[in-house]
């Protein structure tokens, strides 16, 4: 009697894998990348490659030596994904050892001490960089600034983002320094100073919408923190600057749209259900907005999405819709 | 077009195999093996006995419960042997076994081609038909249809639903039976609605098969109340909530049956085979099975008799290919998958049987759930799959119970998009059987303490 294979159904996939959401993920940061590399040259190149080696590299110590599994995971690419995201957090012109202890970090206390790819609580590449941001303040804000390809990579000239400005005229009410921001148009393509990554909106909102269309990411979490984002800073506008051109350089500069996009959206670290991933993201809009208007920092972008990623336990408690429970 | 609002997903149709094959008379077996269980519900009881001669058409086993349903003999000739019989899953029963000798009809069964239009039956007598008939829903349930056409009082029935979706890949059983005998299936509709005392019928047909919805469009255009509903091609869309929602945009609430919302629901080839109970005399002995794969050397849509061993089918398709993995009785989302043909008779559960090769028959490694949500977004019944999955290997039934595990239709969409490949229902199922049967003792319990 010929006998055949049995499961239980289905007996049908989707054909979608890990690895297919995080190469496409890498996939679409690739835009952003690019610009990157046209603003600030060797810098973006040797940061992200250091990077990206230094996280798979621990990730394959680790498994490999410490937990001594058989099966090794760096082949769904995550470790390339968050070695990539660590990089576009930092400024480009930053020492390499320093890169290094970000991504053992980043990957040895923020990933594998969970327990690897979906067990972690908090982001960890957000993990790495703050840890350098506390630990290595001064290297941590020092911008290179955006003048186009440099080929310098450590004594690249610096300067101040325009966060730091916007974060002057808010506490002093000095709207003198409103020149010194680049313009509008420059915050969107990303002719700035920030870190590697964050600069062109464009390219990221670019890479966002290739995300969405690919149904990796779905819209709540950056719809929800952007419009949070708006709404607070169109309140919170200073004296003497147009309400839409404030909100257009909150939205615009620093670490909104990366975050919003890219490190929000991670899939192991946000909640599941749609409503869910709406508070988060209203959340992480209005802690990043609390600290850029009150805090020391200028930036909080990081700090707004781990102390949300802390709530994702709680947030999951949300139920989504069951069918047959509103109407009839 | 519409289609229901809450979670599904898109898998490959895959009908291009099958569709537009006309229905093929499968011939008669030597040996015919007809289970006593072939429907939800208690087995029905056997009512012949070693040696009796039977024609087509007569009673073998009468329905042993209020649900459960009659078996009428699909062939002609001596039972030999009444008893046990085990499925192509390994579930032990009970079978009657006849060696089939020519082909003689009960002389009441109408097998005339003509189409008998006019029906003036009582709504009692055409529900007393169906019962006798053995009718059971042969969209893939196999609810006895009988028991769907009395509601519990108090319940009216407002609409009649039509499934003519087959959101199942590569089945194309519904859909050829439309086409053939759509005249057919609009007088059973029109006989459906007099039992049931509802003015509106609603044809659900999804819009991969569009010359079906023309065709029953031009068929329903001149009647009164009966209309044809083109649906987005979503998986589960056949599903009998789902399809509930997609047509009328009721909801049925949790737990409760399509009556609640004044729908009831039945599939076409049940329709088909209401026609010809009705009409015709003639009870549920055969049905059209779809026999595919993507190297079946002759995929089709084939009419066979119940009791017709799977093998004789499949040697009409051309055998089974080489580097076949699976046989699968069903769709590739809900078919199960066969251990072994030989023994396993056509019956009115299968509406179908599909060859996989090897290659996509092996389930791929699980890996760690990546917590993504694309279950939970996948889940037409808005549940969270992967949280049941993980409450069920931690055995916290109460917990499964809040969750609402009981929810879960089986569809197989949250193991369908999974990424990280997890077997989500495989978890979900047995939290459903212990759940399940933690209420029903539950309630047991509630009933002696009011007595």
């Amino acid at each position: 009697m010929a006998h055949f294979i049995t499961s239980p159904a289905p007996h049908a996939h989707s054909g979608d894998s890990v690895r297919r959401n995080m190469l496409l993920v890498i996939l679409a940061l690739m835009p952003a990348y690019v610009v990157s590399v046209m603003e600030f040259g060797w810098g973006a190149l040797i940061t992200a490659a250091i990077s990206v080696c230094a996280c798979v590299l621990t990730e394959w110590v680790i498994s490999r030596f410490l937990l001594k599994e058989q099966k090794q995971t760096i082949g769904d690419l995550s470790a390339v994904l968050t070695g990539l995201l660590l990089a576009f957090n930092l400024p480009s012109g930053i020492d390499w050892w320093i890169v290094l202890i970000g991504a053992v970090v980043a990957i040895g206390v923020g990933k594998m001490t969970f327990g690897g790819l979906g067990q972690n609580p908090f982001n960890p590449a957000l993990v790495g960089r703050v840890f350098l941001l506390i630990s290595f303040p001064a290297q941590m804000t020092t911008w290179p600034v955006a003048k186009g390809f440099e080929t310098a990579y450590l004594d690249a000239e610096t300067g101040a983002t325009p966060l730091y400005y916007l974060k002057h005229i808010m506490k002093s009410g000095d709207t003198s320094f409103v020149d010194q921001l680049p313009a509008l148009k420059d915050a969107f393509f990303g002719v700035m100073g920030g870190s590697l990554g964050e600069v062109s909106a464009a390219a990221l909102i670019l890479g966002g919408l290739i995300l969405i269309c690919c149904r990796v990411i779905t819209w709540h979490i950056p719809v929800s923190i952007i419009a949070t984002v708006a709404l607070f800073s169109w309140i919170a506008t200073p004296a003497g600057m147009e309400p839409q051109t404030f909100v257009g350089y909150e939205l615009l500069t620093g670490g909104l749209m990366l975050g919003a996009f890219f490190m929000a959206t991670d899939y192991v670290t946000s909640p599941m259900s749609a409503w869910g991933k709406i508070i988060f993201g209203i959340g992480i809009g209005f802690i990043m907005m609390v600290i850029r208007t009150w805090g020391n920092y200028p930036e909080g972008m990081s700090f707004a999405i781990l102390i949300m990623n802390a709530c994702v336990p709680l947030l999951n408690k949300i139920r989504p819709q069951r069918f047959g429970e509103k109407r009839k | 077009m519409k289609t229901f609002n809450i979670g599904g997903v898109h898998p490959h149709d895959n009908k291009q195999f099958s569709a537009h094959q006309p229905i093929t008379e499968c011939p008669l077996p030597k040996q015919a093996i007809i289970p006593l269980v072939q429907h939800i519900g208690a087995p029905a009881q056997a009512v012949v006995k070693e040696g009796d001669k039977v024609k087509v058409g007569e009673l073998l086993a009468k329905a042993g419960g209020f649900v459960s349903a009659n078996i009428c003999s699909p062939v002609s000739g001596t039972v030999t042997k009444i008893g046990d019989w085990t499925d192509a899953w390994g579930a032990p029963g009970q079978a009657v076994y006849i060696d089939v000798q020519g082909d003689e009809w009960l002389p009441e069964i109408d097998r005339t081609p003509d189409l008998i239009r006019s029906c003036t039956l009582e709504p009692k007598a055409i529900i007393d038909k169906i019962s006798a008939a053995g009718i059971v829903g042969l969209g893939g349930a196999c609810f006895p249809t009988h028991v769907k056409l009395m509601p519990p009082p108090g319940k009216k029935a407002e609409v009649l639903i039509v499934n003519g979706v087959e959101c199942e890949p590569y089945l194309t059983c519904d859909h050829q039976l439309m086409l053939e005998h759509g005249e057919e299936i609009i007088i059973g509709i029109e006989i459906l609605k007099r039992a049931l005392g509802v003015d509106r019928a609603i044809i659900g047909i999804e819009n991969n098969k569009k010359d079906a919805i023309e065709h029953m469009e031009k068929l329903a255009h001149t009647k009164l109340g009966i209309s044809v509903q083109p649906l987005k091609l979503k998986y589960p869309q056949g599903g009998e909530k789902q399809l509930i929602d997609a047509c009328i945009g009721r909801q049925v609430p949790s737990g409760a049956l399509p009556i609640e919302v004044g729908a009831v629901v039945d599939n076409v080839a049940t329709i088909y085979a209401v026609y010809e109970a009705v009409q015709k005399n003639k009870p549920l002995i055969s049905r059209v099975m779809t026999v595919t794969g993507k190297q079946v050397a002759k995929p089709g849509n084939y009419m066979v008799r119940f009791g017709t061993p799977v093998d004789e089918v499949i040697a009409l398709a051309g055998g089974v290919p080489a580097g076949t993995g699976k046989i699968i009785g069903g769709g590739p989302m809900m078919g199960r998958a066969m251990d072994h043909t030989e023994g396993m008779p056509a019956n009115k559960r299968l509406s179908g049987l599909l060859f996989l090769p090897e290659a996509e028959s092996i389930r791929p490694e699980e890996d760690n759930c990546i917590r993504c949500g694309k279950c939970v977004q996948a889940c037409p019944m808005g549940l969270e799959p992967y949280l049941l999955q993980r409450l069920s290997e931690l055995e916290m039934w109460d917990e499964c119970e809040k969750h609402d595990v009981m929810d879960c239709i089986d569809c197989g969409c949250c193991v369908f998009t999974c990424p990280a490949h997890r077997r989500l229902l495989d978890g979900i199922r047995p939290a459903k059987a212990k759940v399940g049967a933690i209420l029903r003792e539950r309630a047991a319990a509630q009933a002696a303490e009011k007595k």
